[in-house]
């Protein structure tokens, strides 16, 4: 047992960098919903979206040998795929839970069927940036191996938080999803916000399953997701719609997943699949916590339908 | 006065509206409907709820399209066909509803829709230039306060603020004062005056308060059932005039008389009730009062000042955090057994959503309180819906409600019969304790004056009346007993006799000085 040399130290070091390596999936999904919330819609398709989009990134880089390629196509999967979610929401009385639940079935078992022969043959993987060069430990330096997506992630996260509250669009998408009323009296095309903001919503969590697909774990089977897609959800809730809080909120849920790994890795295997299970009782945690018959949420978006 | 100098560069826009008509349907909403606004001009447009007032002003700024007849501005003929196009016009409209997004800062909601905004907002240059149009305006507000923590006043001055500042100089008020103390209504409609006086902007106030079109408005047009009931200067109109332009010939139904009693003892009583809302924040502290049999307790306030979490805390809708209420001398807990025993009513606001199922007939929702007791249920267990629709056949004639039928869902009721449907309800079977709030929002007059002699009948039975209402009036002309909610607390009482309007209306302030 190598781990066991450093001992509580080792688990300390494999929790944050399973935390870094587990998070981008959830970052990019939660600061999509993020955007798609803000306009004043739930897309709880957000885990199929993240299924097609490891699916087809990982198909896209087995027949081009381009893993970037990989990771374009599968933000454009997820767009395509929000973009079903977004039109039938526009239509009078349809309700986005619904939908959502219906194009994540979809959406899921879409990626199985052109999936499957994609399950055998191995596609390039995204390169690492080495940012443990300066130690000596190899612990510490596969811990600090990081995809550029990942950094790529947490800039969009201050991005957006910057250009929520000093770009144009930022002060129209937040006006729609908070106060239909206002968007209208101001001209706002409600139906068009809404739908552009469910689409890059849909882009960037198609970006965060070709993470999964295309860098870590690295393959493409069907058990690839387990529901991590729809536990984003469930963090922009915790995160209060705050993309840097977003960030924060994807490391502790990575963190959460990387808990069962890092604790075998240090030779403790008792209970492997209870601590593989962390991440759902952290979800049902946050849930509760952030659940109240007395208070309504603070920070949520006026018109977003759980709010209501 | 600081006059206002980025106003004076424009002057505001003459405009007239000639034989304007709009169809929904069968219905004609608005029919054939002219009306000129000079420029400076302080306008009133009076009529009850379904007169057309809200159409005609849609049709102004371009939310609806007018079937028929046309708009000059400054003389010519405006196409409006968008809120987009009325703003490059000069035209703007201040909501009934605010229009405000509560999570922004005022300086947020002020850049909003401003044209040639870029991209990427330059705040600090932004920032210097509100500041110097705040410092022009007649009534002032910081930048950085979120909307959602200002009180309903300061929201109605940024709305117009907001207007103000996209540049238009003819505004039109949506019933502006609905949710404002009389001293913030009275502030803010003489801030306006002052502002057309000065011939900076032209003014168009939607009302259906007498007092204040009578105190501020130079020239007055009546709509009544969509067509023109009536037009003049203000000054040559008397009260009597200006209500028969808006009802007609009808009479009003004449209000109950009063029967002069002493009131007996008390079957409502609340001790040191402390409510929170939504957010756990304290809504209701520490109130305490009694409400006596064959007494109108009425408990007047602004909208959100706890009114709602109280009423609330009575109908068994939310849990009290301190405190506890008693009728009929024992504890009460809101139970349905409870409610039977004591005959405990309630007529709450929005009553469709508070106390009706939406998808029910009306004469189930007639029978909410009644139908698992004889005759309505056969042995406590079979519904006898024959006897269930021939009690609501009854209870329709008696209490006016219009509706195609006891089978018609309530939903596809208007605002005012299902308020008499709820009412009739309430008061079909003895009432000892009844508590409404805001009976007559929305009604007409008809309907008002005949909801409050329900009331009064009520209360000269013997019933013990909470009447809790945003509407003074209501307050004053009903109330035996006047207290005055502010900020969850009664911080006045006054009985009716020595009841005086303004010194009323300084306490429901009280909070916000």
């Amino acid at each position: 047992m190598e781990g066991t040399e450093l001992g509580w130290w080792g688990v300390l070091i494999a929790v944050i960098g399973g935390a870094i390596r587990v998070s981008t999936p959830y970052l990019f999904v939660s600061l999509g919903e993020t955007l798609t919330e803000k306009s004043g819609r739930v897309n709880l398709g957000l885990e199929g979206v993240l299924v097609m989009g490891a699916m087809s990134g990982y198909a896209t880089a087995v027949l081009t040998g381009q893993p970037w390629l990989g990771v374009l196509v599968a933000g454009c999967a997820g767009a395509l795929l929000s973009l079903v979610h977004a039109l039938v929401c526009s239509l009078p009385r349809v309700n986005d839970i619904a939908v959502g639940i219906a194009l994540f079935i979809f959406g899921t078992g879409l990626a199985f069927f052109l999936g499957k022969p994609f399950i055998n043959p191995s596609a390039p993987r995204l390169p690492d940036l080495d940012l443990g060069w300066w130690s000596d430990s190899p612990h510490v330096q596969s811990a600090l191996q990081i995809s550029p997506l990942f950094l790529f992630g947490f800039a969009l996260a201050l991005f957006l938080a910057w250009a929520l509250k000093n770009m144009r669009w930022g002060l129209v998408l937040r006006t729609v999803g908070d106060s239909s009323e206002a968007a209208q009296a101001l001209g706002y095309n409600i139906t068009l916000v809404r739908i552009a903001g469910t689409v890059t919503g849909g882009f960037l969590a198609g970006v965060g399953g070709s993470y999964l697909s295309l860098y870590f774990p690295g393959t493409w089977n069907e058990g690839l997701s387990s529901g991590q897609g729809l536990m984003a959800v469930a963090l922009v809730i915790f995160a209060r719609w705050d993309p840097v809080r977003c960030f924060y909120a994807s490391l502790l849920f990575g963190g959460a997943t990387a808990l069962g790994p890092a604790l075998q890795s240090a030779g403790v295997t008792a209970n492997y699949y209870l601590y593989g299970a962390a991440p759902y009782f952290l979800t049902l945690a946050v849930l509760i916590y952030s659940a109240s018959p007395q208070r309504a949420l603070e920070g949520a978006p006026g018109e977003v339908s759980i709010s209501r | 006065m600081n006059m206002v100098s980025q106003l004076a560069v424009e002057a505001p826009p003459s405009v007239s509206i000639n034989a304007l008509t709009k169809r929904f349907g069968a219905l004609t909403a608005l029919d054939d409907v002219s009306m000129e606004i000079q420029p400076g001009a302080f306008h009133a447009l009076l009529g009850e709820n379904g007169a057309g007032k809200s159409t005609l002003v849609k049709c102004l700024m371009g939310t609806y399209r007018a079937d028929a007849g046309q708009v000059l501005i400054d003389g010519r003929e405006a196409r409006v066909a968008s809120p987009r196009d009325a703003q490059r016009l000069g035209l703007g409209m201040v909501y009934q509803h605010f229009t405000l997004v509560p999570s922004m800062s005022v300086a947020e909601n002020l850049v909003q829709g401003e044209p040639g905004l870029g991209a990427v907002i330059d705040w600090p240059a932004r920032r210097e230039r509100l500041t110097a149009f705040m410092a022009d305006m007649p009534f002032r507000l910081e930048l950085d306060r979120q909307v959602s923590t200002l009180s309903a006043g300061e929201k109605q001055k940024l709305e117009i603020l907001k207007q103000l500042h996209l540049g238009s100089r003819f505004l039109v008020l949506d019933e502006p004062t609905s949710v404002l103390t009389p001293d913030e209504a009275d502030q803010i409609l003489g801030l306006m005056h002052q502002l057309t006086d000065a011939g900076q902007i032209s003014v168009v106030l939607i009302s259906h308060k007498l007092r204040e079109v009578e105190a501020y408005a130079d020239e007055v047009t009546v709509l009544r059932q969509g067509r023109l009931a009536g037009r003049g200067k203000v000054a040559s109109l008397s009260r009597a005039d200006m209500v028969r332009m808006m009802v007609g010939e009808d009479q009003l139904a004449a209000s109950a008389p009063r029967e002069a009693q002493s009131p007996g003892e008390p079957l409502l009583s609340v001790r040191g009730l402390s409510v929170e809302d939504d957010k756990g924040i304290p809504a209701v502290q520490d109130l305490t009062l009694d409400v006596r049999a064959g007494e109108i307790v009425g408990i007047a306030g602004v909208s959100g000042n706890g009114q709602t979490e109280f009423v609330e805390v009575l109908a068994g809708q939310r849990a009290e955090s301190a405190g506890h209420v008693e009728a009929g001398g024992r504890r009460y807990d809101k139970t349905r057994a409870e409610m039977r025993a004591l005959g405990i009513k309630l007529l709450p606001e929005a009553p469709l959503d508070n106390a009706c199922v939406r998808g029910m007939s009306v004469a189930e929702n007639l029978s909410l309180r009644s139908y698992d007791t004889e005759p309505m249920a056969r042995g406590g267990i079979w519904l006898n819906r024959a006897e269930m629709r021939k009690r609501a056949a009854g209870l329709i004639a008696r209490f006016h409600i219009k509706t195609q039928g006891p089978d018609a869902p309530i939903e596809t009721l208007s605002g005012g019969n299902v308020q008499r449907t709820v009412l009739a309800r309430e008061l079909s079977e003895r009432a000892r304790i009844l508590i409404v709030q805001n009976p007559c929002f929305g009604l007409d007059l008809k309907a008002v004056a005949e909801i409050r002699r329900q009331i009064v009948d009520a209360r000269n039975g013997g019933t013990a009346v909470l009447l809790i209402s945003e509407d003074l009036d209501e307050i004053l002309e009903l109330a035996d007993r006047i207290l005055v909610m502010s900020d969850g607390r009664i911080v006045y009482e006054t009985p009716r006799a020595e009841a005086d309007l303004q010194e009323i209306g300084h306490h429901m302030a009280h909070h916000e000085v």
